[in-house]
């Protein structure tokens, strides 16, 4: 169990990161980093829109498949890893100064 | 042959008695007893046991359970140890890239042009020719509210004049004549809208009283207000605002005037009673070596005031004399002041004190960007950004060579502010650019006459309302340039706030 605390804590002390869910394939989630209803609320939203892109493109190509989302916004950039049972959502600030 | 028969008695038992009585049953019936019982027990030995960690600064509020109680996942490990490798790369690729630097997304339709929406008229206070003193507007932000005095007038004045409100969503709304209009019998020189209730106004008037009107209530819109009483201001109350109070959700009035006296007012029934007071006076304010003794009365007559949205206990006051003060609301220091019949002790709220300006001091604001930051306007026509931390301004720009009576931040772009002029325009700046010439220059048409006073719409943000000489209200609907946050904003305006002042 620690090395799932560590792997999180190492992508969390990265430059810019707000923070860091993993939700199961039910898009509850497990483990976070951000509070609850921010949680709550990415955990959701990600994973039906993460499903739909899933659906999109597979839909296109049947042998195909997602393996990565990435979207961009004026203040963050948040990436999901998607997987059969797991999902990895990270939030990041792409613009944040280093903080000295 | 006869002889004396005695008979004997006969007896017959009654047959209706015994039969009655032959129903006649009697019965008990008892409870069982109440049991009660005592017992006692003494503890010998207490203890009590104590312990503290030191938050982790990651993970350290887990969802959805803590520790070890929550349930082991299997295959996380190993789809964490798959997707990290990636997430990094990115994450690190993300950090240093500049691939979306400058790229903007235009979702919305872009506006180019800065128009004027609507121009709002009371025709019976243009008639008198009031000015518009102050102008609000409500939460919600469909709803204007402007208030008619003078500010060129140094008399007594009684003269009648009124609070006029427009709601700006209503269909059919006519700029010449205002939803609701209510009398008042003196001139109204300041105006707020609660922040959270749309129908309350507090104003203050020339007399020196504060009122609260409710502008649900048709027949009599006033809420409270505190009269002629020896705790109210005897000089014109320039400023109003709401400020949270101690228990939760309840709304203080605070005002300030020409009088030195900032109060905190309770409303209570129909009656707003003194909760708190603080006074301005001249031997009172923190050290500054260029101010000149003596000059006219001892108190600092307060023409502008502004709250601070980041700490509810400061607040910063602009004076008649030029002086910009730091205050604080848990100030203990009692005022130098004579008691005048106050119904509670005034004390002495100035911290620190800006440099000073060469005349009244007509609108400050805070930078809703930076807990730092704020700029002042005065009748010298500099428009000055001081950071609350050094008595001298970061930057003093020229706007206009005629008085400023008004300024304030725009609500979304961090750099950019503007300031009302005494010859009826309203000046943008924009402090990205290089040149510090304005953005934008709004006329008021009002041939001249100053703009006094001026408002962001706090929902749609595009919106900038401007009240003037000549009693009208004019909304101007910004351009996209003006109100859309560009890249890197915040840190440039971070950057201006940590200069240092030459």
């Amino acid at each position: 169990m620690a090395e799932v605390e560590e792997t999180l804590k190492r992508i969390q002390t990265h430059k810019g990161v707000i923070g860091t869910i993993v939700v199961n394939a039910e898009g509850i989630p497990i483990r976070t980093t951000l509070d609850n209803s921010a949680t709550v609320q990415y955990a959701g939203l990600l994973h039906q829109l993460t499903m739909k892109a899933r659906s999109t493109v597979r839909d296109i190509d049947p042998q195909n498949d997602l393996t990565f989302l990435r979207i961009r916004s004026k203040k963050h950039e948040i990436m999901a890893a998607p997987d059969k049972e797991y999902m990895l959502i990270v939030i990041q600030n792409p613009s944040e100064q280093p903080q000295d | 042959m006869f002889n004396d028969e005695a008979l004997d008695a006969v007896g017959f038992e009654s047959q209706w008695r015994k039969s009655l009585e032959l129903e006649q049953e009697s019965r008990g019936c008892q409870t069982r007893p109440v049991r009660t019982a005592e017992a006692q027990v003494q503890v010998l030995l207490t203890s009590d046991n104590g312990t503290q960690t030191d938050p982790q600064d990651h993970l350290a509020h887990q969802f959805p359970l803590e520790g070890e109680l929550r349930p082991t996942f299997s295959g996380l490990s190993d789809f964490l140890h798959r997707v990290e490798d990636m997430i990094v790369k990115e994450l690190a690729k993300n950090a240093k890239s500049h691939a979306f630097d400058g790229f903007d997304v235009n979702w919305e339709d872009q506006n180019e042009t800065v128009s004027c929406k609507h121009r709002l008229q009371h025709l019976v206070a243009q008639e008198k020719g009031l000015h518009v003193t102050s102008i609000s507007w409500s939460c919600t932000g469909s709803v204007i509210a402007c208030a008619f005095g003078r500010v060129d007038d140094g008399d007594w004045s009684a003269e009648k004049s009124c609070v006029c409100t427009w709601n700006l969503d209503r269909r059919g709304l006519n700029p010449k004549r205002p939803n609701t209009v209510i009398d008042v019998a003196r001139p109204v020189m300041s105006l707020s809208f609660h922040p959270t209730s749309p129908s309350l106004i507090a104003g203050g008037l020339y007399s020196g009283e504060v009122v609260v009107w409710d502008t649900n209530r048709t027949q009599d819109p006033v809420l409270a207000q505190t009269g002629m009483s020896t705790d109210a201001h005897r000089e014109p109350v320039y400023q109003v605002a709401w400020v949270p109070g101690q228990r939760r959700g309840e709304m203080l009035v605070l005002s300030a005037g020409s009088g030195g006296r900032v109060l905190l007012w309770t409303v209570d029934g129909g009656s707003l009673v003194l909760s708190a007071g603080y006074a301005l006076v001249r031997q009172q304010v923190p050290h500054n070596s260029s101010l000149s003794k003596g000059r006219g009365s001892s108190n600092v007559g307060v023409t502008s005031l502004a709250l601070s949205p980041w700490d509810s206990d400061t607040f910063l006051v602009g004076s008649e004399g030029g002086l910009v003060l730091k205050c604080s609301f848990s100030a203990q220091e009692l005022a130098a002041a004579p008691p005048d019949g106050e119904s509670v002790a005034l004390r002495a709220p100035a911290q620190f004190s800006f440099s000073p300006r060469g005349g009244p001091v007509h609108s400050l604001h805070y930078s809703p960007f930076h807990r730092n930051l704020f700029v002042s306007v005065g009748t010298d026509g500099l428009a000055r950004l001081h950071s609350l931390l050094q008595p001298d301004p970061l930057l003093s720009l020229r706007v206009s060579d005629s008085y400023l009576f008004g300024v304030r931040w725009s609500p979304t772009r961090p750099l950019v502010f503007a300031a009302a002029t005494g010859q009826g325009l309203v000046q943008i700046f924009d402090l990205g650019r290089k040149s510090l010439r304005p953005a934008a220059t709004m006329d008021q048409l009002t041939s001249g006459q100053p703009a006094y006073c001026m408002e962001f719409n706090p929902c749609q943000t595009d919106l900038l309302a401007v009240g003037n000489a000549d009693g009208s209200v004019n909304i101007w609907h910004l351009s996209t340039e003006l109100t859309e946050q560009g890249h890197r904003e915040t840190a440039q305006l971070e950057q201006l706030a940590n200069e240092v002042a030459e």
